[in-house]
């Protein structure tokens, strides 16, 4: 079944930048996709046009087959409770404790006191952070603010999980640590999309690399098997 | 609400930045009140200090005066018409000139009590003194009955003052309207700005709050508590601040501005204190909405 399907999608920002051209991709429900190409190859844009923080100049985005940019405000937000969303800047809530950030995505998807109370340590030890739930994001290390923005963006057991260079500011045991964590997540039936630039990152990981260059399409190449 | 009392204990100096440009804003609302009591007061006092005079003949019958008095005490734009008898004239005469012998002297050589009964006549409104006057001295009943005991009314003499007045007094009224207007317009933008500037820092959080599913409502309520909780803690501080203000200045300043500021703060605490917090809350509440909404559009 197609979870994501980007058609004939093209993004041309304001001051003539091409960021996509005319991308034509399809990505079946609980694949793990990883998205490789340079620095400004378009992978971010393609996170951004799927999560709605961008709308294409042409074509359309669908997810399941509905097209996301007709969403109204409510559609919207209902959209972005079933991606979970990983930066790689993390973008953790500065004033609100690991626990709190955490609580915030089940809060707003209108769960339970008693859900978030039970939910969310356990979350957290998922992700090894069980010693951390009162630090806030400055008091945690780059590794755990990553576990940490990983468990905010599983809480909710979204179907899709966009990971944005996930380990751009990681070092190499950290990296190694998150893709763990998203190869568990997949195996758990997530669709998940790994966008990376790192090539080490790229032959260890993803049973379908998809290459984009300068907007384009320029690689779909299926794996059999993912190791890290 | 929890999240937005949060928010605004570990926002710690821009929360204390916001309450202090809000307690800013609403002493000068506060003190537009204190202005417009002055004013009122002051005006009051003037007004208390003109009537019209009907002095009458020293033939003239109490009863009769007494009488006029009913009839004038029955028009619809008077206050009040106070009788002095001609007994209570000539005493009062006497101790006008307490220190002046020859005068006194003068007073007892004649013998005769010289002086005839007054009223004195109350407007509701200082310029309700015309229509008073015309009745007195036009071609009503009253002026015919009374016009053998009247010796003369001192109205036309006063109405220069007395349209002075009306004229001091809706001009004071209007500047200070107009002045309350500009200051509170300035101290409302420079407090919608403050509370801009401390929703501008959180734009980023609004937008991360957006990407990962919280509704545009759900993202503004922790915002519109802290321009509540803003508006409130100013309020207290303006409170105990003009508390102090007034105590101070209270009876320094009563015999120039006509009133004891404390006495009346004090008395009204509950209507303008009451109104200042309304105020301060609603400010707070509409600045946090309408600076939120920039950032929603995620």
């Amino acid at each position: 079944m197609t979870m994501i399907n980007f058609v004939n999608a093209s993004k041309v920002y304001p001051n003539g930048a091409v960021a996509l051209e005319n991308v034509n991709l399809e990505i079946e429900k609980g694949e793990f996709v990883t998205i490789v190409g340079p620095s400004g190859a378009g992978k971010t844009t393609l996170n951004k046009l799927l999560l709605r923080e961008e709308e294409p100049t042409e074509g359309t985005v669908l997810l399941e087959n509905a097209d996301i940019n007709a969403f109204n405000s409510d559609q919207t937000t209902a959209l972005r409770r079933r991606i979970g969303i990983v930066f790689q800047e993390f973008r953790l809530l500065s004033n609100k404790t690991a626990y709190e950030n955490i609580a915030f995505a089940m809060e707003a998807a209108g769960k339970s006191d008693e859900e978030i109370v039970s939910d969310v340590p356990h979350v957290l030890q998922l992700v090894d952070l069980q010693d951390r739930m009162f630090h806030f994001p400055s008091q945690l290390s780059g590794g755990e603010k990553q576990r940490l923005a990983i468990a905010r963006a599983i809480i909710n057991q979204p179907e899709v999980l966009i990971a944005d260079e996930p380990t751009g500011n990681l070092d190499a045991r950290n990296t190694a640590e998150v893709i763990h964590i998203l190869q568990k997540i997949n195996d758990l039936g997530t669709t998940v999309v790994l966008t990376t630039h790192d090539p080490e990152l790229i032959k260890a990981v993803g049973n379908r690399i998809i290459t984009v260059e300068r907007g384009r399409i320029v690689g779909d190449e299926r794996k059999r098997t993912h190791k890290v | 609400m929890k999240s937005g009392w949060v928010n605004f204990r570990r926002n710690g100096l821009v929360s204390y930045a916001a309450i202090l440009v809000t307690t800013i804003t609403l002493s000068v609302v506060t003190a537009l009140f204190l202005f417009q009591a002055v004013l009122n007061a002051a005006i009051l006092e003037v007004q208390n200090k003109v009537d019209i005079a009907i002095y009458f003949s020293v033939s003239a019958q109490e009863e009769q005066i007494l009488e006029l008095q009913s009839d004038l005490q029955a028009l619809p734009e008077v206050a009040s018409v106070e009788y002095s008898s001609a007994d209570e004239q000539v005493l009062a005469f006497r101790d006008r000139h307490t220190d002046d012998y020859l005068t006194l002297q003068a007073l007892d050589e004649l013998g005769d009590n010289p002086f005839g009964g007054n009223l004195r006549i109350m407007a509701k409104d200082s310029t309700q003194y015309e229509a008073i006057a015309r009745v007195l001295e036009g071609d009503s009943d009253i002026a015919r009955e009374n016009a053998t005991i009247i010796e003369r009314i001192n109205y036309s003499q006063n109405k220069v003052v007395i349209d002075r007045l009306n004229s001091l007094i809706h001009n004071a009224e209007r500047t200070g309207l107009i002045i309350s207007i500009i200051l509170a317009v300035i101290s409302i933008v420079i407090m919608y700005t403050t509370i801009r500037l401390t929703i501008y820092m959180a734009r980023e959080e609004i937008s991360i709050m957006r990407l990962v599913g919280a509704s545009s409502s759900y993202v503004r309520a922790p915002f519109v508590v802290e321009g509540m909780l803003y508006g409130a803690f100013a309020w207290l501080l303006t409170q105990v601040l003009f508390v102090f203000i007034t105590y101070f200045l209270g009876s320094r300043l009563v015999g120039i501005l006509g009133l004891n500021l404390f006495d009346y703060y004090t008395s009204h605490l509950f209507t303008v204190g009451g109104a200042v917090l309304l105020v301060g809350v609603f400010l707070g509440i509409v600045s946090s909405l309408l600076a939120v909404r920039r950032y929603l559009n995620v």
